[in-house]
């Protein structure tokens, strides 16, 4: 009986609680819902993405079984693939040519494949087109005139948008441009894909890649020993052939994007843990409140773990509301982030693919549960001090349970902080900073912590002045009286706003790295390239001679990028060659520390920060690189790049040329003389082109670059700022509520106050003062930690996951703005809920509880 | 005969002229034209012509595995010239493009057992040798030893050839002297031989077991530039070795109506001596029509013969091994059409059937 009577008061008081205070569960179950919405959307639109990048991957790849790639674009001997097809235990042998491709429409990528239709079909069938005369007339077979046609191509669904069959298509690709006729759709390969698909022979002619070889796909023999072709296969291979699996392809993309993809996850958790502060403030709020309530409950014999029970049952439902509304809401957040940023979050990693949304229900589970965990956790301590109070203690004093004389520990934090900074000294897991994220959560739990300290450090020397205007000295002995209170409105202030601060910084610092990176890189006046050059196109040396000896220019620097697979399951490398030495090399990128000179006959290298990082090169390590075979070279410099994450390295161009016998080169920057203008040089230089090219070059000054490169860095961290500006709403909204409640809560006090001669005006004084004099601590204490936690962002967790460093850069004016924002929330809801609480008049006020 | 036109024509014949090159660039293939009076020299006409733009080897026979149970098999090799732009450079240009099938017709399992190649010539993966039979595709071949008998070797998964054939009877010149016509116009005409009563030895294995037979097959030998007329839209064949030595082969080319367009043929008695048959002299008759369940085609499984020779009218009655010797091979981009072994009274061979599910176009 009496336990049923305790269940139903325990309703009636969670339910009164709530109706009395909508604002404060409202905004605790909003923060949750807002941290389960946006992990669980940044989750299902990288794992959206994910699986779209992999099926597109493996489109192009046709699922064959067994893959031998080459290791640069310019592929490898074809005479491999007779070796190939011979040996023992592989039934057939595909040989492919691949190669991007650009067409007439701007921004057009095509993947070409040159296949040989007769071994294809063995392998990789679905690669194979399909002549659409023949469609319909399935009895008669197909009537295939075009498969060996060397003008016939077949377009993928993709590539055929706005073209129709029988029209020519013209293809840049290998630095040949080539005319061909559509013949039909290979049908086999997915939507959205852009694929055009033609015969070995026309590839090789036409493109220009007699000889040679990008890949060739293998089908085993039935029953053949898979681990031993592996092995047998990649003895048989040269040094620019490498054997691909579908797992090691799988790793590859993987890895492209991981640590994007994971950074974007961690910052959506960060949401979460916002969340659980609010919850944990607004439930200390509530129980603080309901002090005498919950003793008077004792007293009629209610145990301590039914109290402990409702409070965790408020908290639970409030999680579980939160949670299922962040369901739905990430859901739609997900959807639109894809229509709108695409499936990288406007990374920039996956290209042009508009995936479909994939809803796993498993990770709509997994996030629930977070959600509710972090609601309980933030629901525990409150609970536990309900549970914990003395009953004859609480049914007196309804106010801080917190002796104000006595200083608050600060071991706790102390041990929290330090275990954070340890954390961040950790190297990376995986090739994710997790443990650098483990130091941010424990910073944050330890700065949250260490709030009743610093509060009643910073408050300690005002609380002692003798204020003339009674109204501030009010607020000040308040503050100083109730410092648990204090403690945890902070509590939520900090935690969004250090978080928010961290980003902001880590974000600004990225940026102005970036620019400065930028201006180095840029120095010259104008900037020519080839696009689609791929290998061997461009700029033969008699188009730089003429080039050069155009009118109005100072000094040219011509310069080619190709990239190099070192590893089947790493992304490529990008080759940047140019001069190095001698006094073309004046405007090269700035090395990092020292440059060392390579012993006597051995070529150096330059390797950009990520390369170093991701092949573990140092300056002075001898390095072998499959260019025209497999080279020694002499690392002798690392050097900046914000450009490829997935590395670059640097050759001289005389030594690139001595080598490989390439002296095409696709990129030019350009010193206009004194007294010419960048226009006049750049029409002059314009003419002086050779025809085949002269439509496919862009030129640029260094000003329209840079802006380029920025507005590229804005829309990657487009996603960013989005959850920086979340995280701030949801910072000022526990700010409101907790201001908000804490003053509501104060109603007897203020008919006290009122009843002793305390005007109107003043209480409201006194609660502004109060609110400016709360957020200033809490943005003081916030920024603190923030800029500690951004340290970790910037030499922890981006090195660990992107393989560049950065210079601290604040973003003063935000700092500034969000101070500003912050304090004037606090004093604003504090007045605007003073107004209210006084509305009462005194004498029902005094009376009001008891 | 003219066997398997249709997926040569099918793949190749059609490719059109490079239409996005300027017309005077484009150097096509020229074929040489089929000529009468052109003499046969071997061995070099057992190997390749690679000028032409068709040619294959073709071997059907009967086999006998010990058992008294009898099957039959066709190993067929292809070649064909592509009409293709002859100034490729590349090692991949297809100027050459090999084909070749292999089936078993066992009546105890009541369909055909089938499997095919097919490649570009090149790399030494696949190539027809000239000078003396030898095409490889893969792990198949086709060729000639020193001691004068051709060997056979393909199959797949569900069975594997491996035989020997030694020839007992000379080379049969098909036509005048070789030139063997197939249409009402000159042009319309093929280099022609075959090699009748081959005595067969090798092994047969199918699911891991190999079984040695003996047999009698025969071979035929076709290269051509232009084969069928435009109106003609599939044909009917058979090659008999007779029981007494000697060898008939008779074909007809069917219009859309299934009028015959050509008919012709040749009986070689046991004496040696060859009756060569003018189109009046041959009629097909089909006596029982066996319709496939799976694609819907009508073929007349069960045939009559009937050659008016200068010493009065012969009639043969030929019966099919089995009904279902459909061969659809559609998926590897070829055509439907019916290969069977069939046997007569006093004789055993092969009748090939196609054009009997839509027309075989050229």
């Amino acid at each position: 009986m009496a336990a049923k009577g305790a269940g139903l008061a325990a309703r009636w008081m969670i339910l009164g609680e709530w109706r009395a205070h909508p604002m404060r569960v409202v905004t605790a179950g909003v923060a949750i819902a807002i941290g389960v919405a946006l992990g669980l959307a940044v989750h299902l639109v990288n794992a959206s993405a994910l699986s779209e990048f992999s099926r597109a991957v493996s489109t192009v790849n046709g699922d064959a079984e067994l893959q031998v790639r080459s290791a640069a674009p310019a592929g490898f001997d074809e005479q491999l693939y007779p070796r190939l097809a011979r040996l023992p235990g592989v039934s057939a042998a595909s040989p492919v040519i691949e190669l991007k491709a650009t067409t007439g429409r701007a921004d057009e990528q095509i993947t070409v494949l040159g296949l040989d239709v007769l071994r294809a079909a063995a392998v990789t069938p679905s690669l194979l087109g399909r002549p659409v005369a023949a469609e319909g007339e399935g009895a008669h077979g197909p009537t295939n005139d075009a498969p060996f046609d060397e003008d016939a191509i077949f377009l993928s669904e993709g590539a055929l948008e706005g073209r129709a069959v029988g029209q020519v298509i013209v293809l840049t690709a290998g630095g040949r441009t080539a005319r061909f006729r559509i013949a039909g759709v290979a049908a086999g390969i997915g939507e959205g894909r852009k694929v055009a698909v033609l015969d070995i022979a026309a590839a090789q002619w036409r493109l220009g890649e007699i000889g040679r070889l990008q890949r060739i796909d293998l089908k085993l023999a039935e029953g053949a020993d898979e681990t031993r072709m592996r092995d047998v296969i990649a003895a048989a291979l040269p040094a620019d052939a490498q054997l691909v699996t579908r797992d090691s392809e799988a790793r590859r993309s993987d890895s492209l994007s991981r640590a994007y993809r994971v950074n974007l996850d961690m910052l959506a958790l960060m949401a979460l843990l916002t969340g659980g502060f609010l919850v944990y403030s607004a439930q200390s709020l509530s129980v603080a409140r309901r002090r005498p309530q919950f003793a008077l409950l004792r007293v009629l014999g209610v145990r301590r773990k039914a109290l402990l029970a409702q409070v965790l049952v408020e908290g639970i439902s409030v999680g579980l509301v939160g949670g299922l509304a962040g369901l739905t809401l990430g859901f739609g957040l997900a959807s639109g982030a894809l229509r709108l940023l695409g499936g990288d979050l406007g990374g920039g990693y996956f290209g042009d693919t508009r995936p479909e949304l994939v809803f796993s229900p498993l990770a709509g589970l997994v996030f629930l549960v977070l959600g509710l965990l972090t609601a309980i956790v933030g629901s525990l301590a409150p609970a536990r001090e309900a549970a914990r109070a003395q009953p004859a203690v609480a049914l007196k004093n309804a106010g801080d349970a917190v002796d104000p004389r006595v200083s608050p520990p600060i071991w706790p934090a102390v041990v929290l902080l330090v275990a954070g900074g340890a954390a961040a000294l950790a190297p990376a897991v995986g090739g994710i900073p997790l443990l650098g994220y483990a130091s941010m959560a424990l910073l944050l739990a330890g700065g949250v912590a260490a709030m009743p300290w610093i509060a009643r450090t910073l408050l300690g020397p005002v609380q002692h002045l003798s204020l003339r205007w009674a109204a501030v000295d009010l607020a000040f002995k308040r503050l100083w009286g109730a410092p648990s209170q204090a403690a945890v409105a902070l509590c939520g202030i900090v935690a969004s706003t250090s978080l928010m601060v961290a980003m902001a910084v880590m974000v600004s610092s990225f940026r102005g790295s970036v620019d400065d990176w930028l201006q180095q890189l840029l120095p010259a006046d104008l900037y020519m390239r080839v696009d689609g050059a791929g290998v061997g196109g461009g700029f033969d040396p008699k188009a730089q001679a003429a080039l050069a000896a155009t009118p109005g220019v100072a000094t040219i620097v011509f310069q080619k990028t190709t990239s190099l697979m070192l590893a089947a399951d790493q992304p490529p490398l990008a080759i940047v060659v140019r001069p190095m030495r001698g006094p073309e090399a004046a405007n090269r990128p700035p090395v990092i520390g020292r440059e060392l000179t390579p012993p006597p006959g051995q070529t150096p290298v330059w390797v950009s920060e990520p390369a170093a990082w991701l092949y573990g090169w140092k300056p002075g390590q001898q390095i072998v690189l499959p260019i025209a075979g497999a080279q020694p070279f002499f690392v002798v410099g690392v050097w900046r790049d914000y450009s490829r994450q997935h590395g670059a390295v640097t050759l001289d161009a005389a030594d690139y040329t001595r080598l490989t016998g390439d002296q095409w080169r696709t990129e030019a920057s350009v010193d206009v003389a004194e007294g010419r203008s960048s226009n006049e040089v750049m029409e002059a230089l314009r003419a002086k082109l050779p025809s085949d090219v002269a439509p496919r070059v862009t030129f640029a000054e260094p000003a329209t670059l840079r802006a380029f490169a920025l507005r590229i860095f804005d829309r990657s961290f487009a996603v960013t700022y989005g959850l920086e500006a979340i995280a701030i709403l949801v910072g000022l909204a526990g700010v409101a509520a907790t201001v908000s409640a804490q003053t509501l809560a104060r109603t007897k006090e203020f008919g006290m106050l009122r009843h002793l001669g305390v005007t109107q005006r003043q209480i409201v004084a006194m609660l502004v003062t109060e609110g400016a004099l709360l957020g200033a601590v809490g943005v003081v204490a916030g920024i603190g930690l923030g800029l500690v936690m951004s340290q970790v962002l910037i030499h922890v967790v981006n090195p660990q996951s992107f393989h560049w460093t950065m210079e601290t850069k604040l973003p003063w004016a935000l700092l500034a703005g969000v101070a500003v924002a912050l304090v004037a929330s606090a004093a604003g809801t504090a007045l605007l809920a003073g107004r209210r609480a006084l509305s009462a008049d005194a004498v029902r006020a005094v009376r009001e509880d008891w | 005969m003219a066997r398997f036109l249709a997926l040569l024509a099918a793949m190749l014949v059609l490719a059109s002229p490079a239409a996005t090159q300027p017309k005077s660039a484009v150097r096509l293939p020229v074929f040489p034209a089929v000529e009468p009076g052109t003499a046969l020299r071997f061995p070099a006409d057992h190997g390749a012509h690679p000028e032409f733009r068709t040619e294959w080897w073709y071997v059907t026979g009967w086999l006998d595995a010990g058992d008294g149970q009898q099957i039959g098999f066709q190993v067929t090799f292809f070649r064909s010239r592509p009409s293709i732009d002859q100034r490729n450079p590349s090692a991949f240009a297809p100027k050459q493009i090999l084909f070749a099938h292999a089936a078993l017709s066992d009546p105890k399992l009541g369909k055909l057992l089938h499997d095919q190649r097919a490649a570009r010539a090149g790399f030494g993966l696949a190539e027809a040798a000239t000078g003396d039979a030898d095409i490889v595709i893969d792990d198949w071949r086709f060729h000639r030893t020193a001691d004068g008998r051709f060997k056979a070797k393909a199959g797949g998964k569900a069975f594997m050839l491996d035989l020997g054939f030694v020839p007992t009877q000379p080379i049969l010149l098909q036509g005048e002297g070789g030139y063997s016509r197939k249409g009402p116009k000159p042009g319309q005409a093929s280099h022609y031989y075959s090699i009748p009563q081959l005595k067969v030895s090798g092994t047969v294995t199918r699911n891991g077991k190999a079984v040695t037979v003996k047999g009698s097959a025969w071979l035929d030998r076709e290269w051509s530039s232009t084969l069928l007329d435009p109106k003609a839209v599939g044909w009917d064949w058979v090659g008999l070795n007779l029981d007494d030595g000697g060898a008939l082969m008779a074909f007809q080319v069917r219009d859309a109506a299934g009028q015959p367009l050509w008919a012709g043929g040749s009986l070689r008695g046991p004496d040696g001596t060859v009756t060569r048959f003018t189109p009046g002299m041959v009629r097909f008759g089909a006596e029982r029509i066996w319709r496939s369940p799976r694609t819907g085609g009508r073929y007349p499984v069960e045939r009559s013969l009937t050659i008016a020779l200068p010493q009065g009218e012969r009639r043969w009655n030929l019966k099919p091994l089995f009904d279902d010797q459909e061969l659809d091979s559609r998926a590897a981009g070829g055509p439907i059409y019916w290969e069977g072994a069939v046997s007569t009274d006093g004789g055993r061979g092969y009748l090939e059937l196609t054009g009997y599910v839509s027309p075989m176009k050229l």
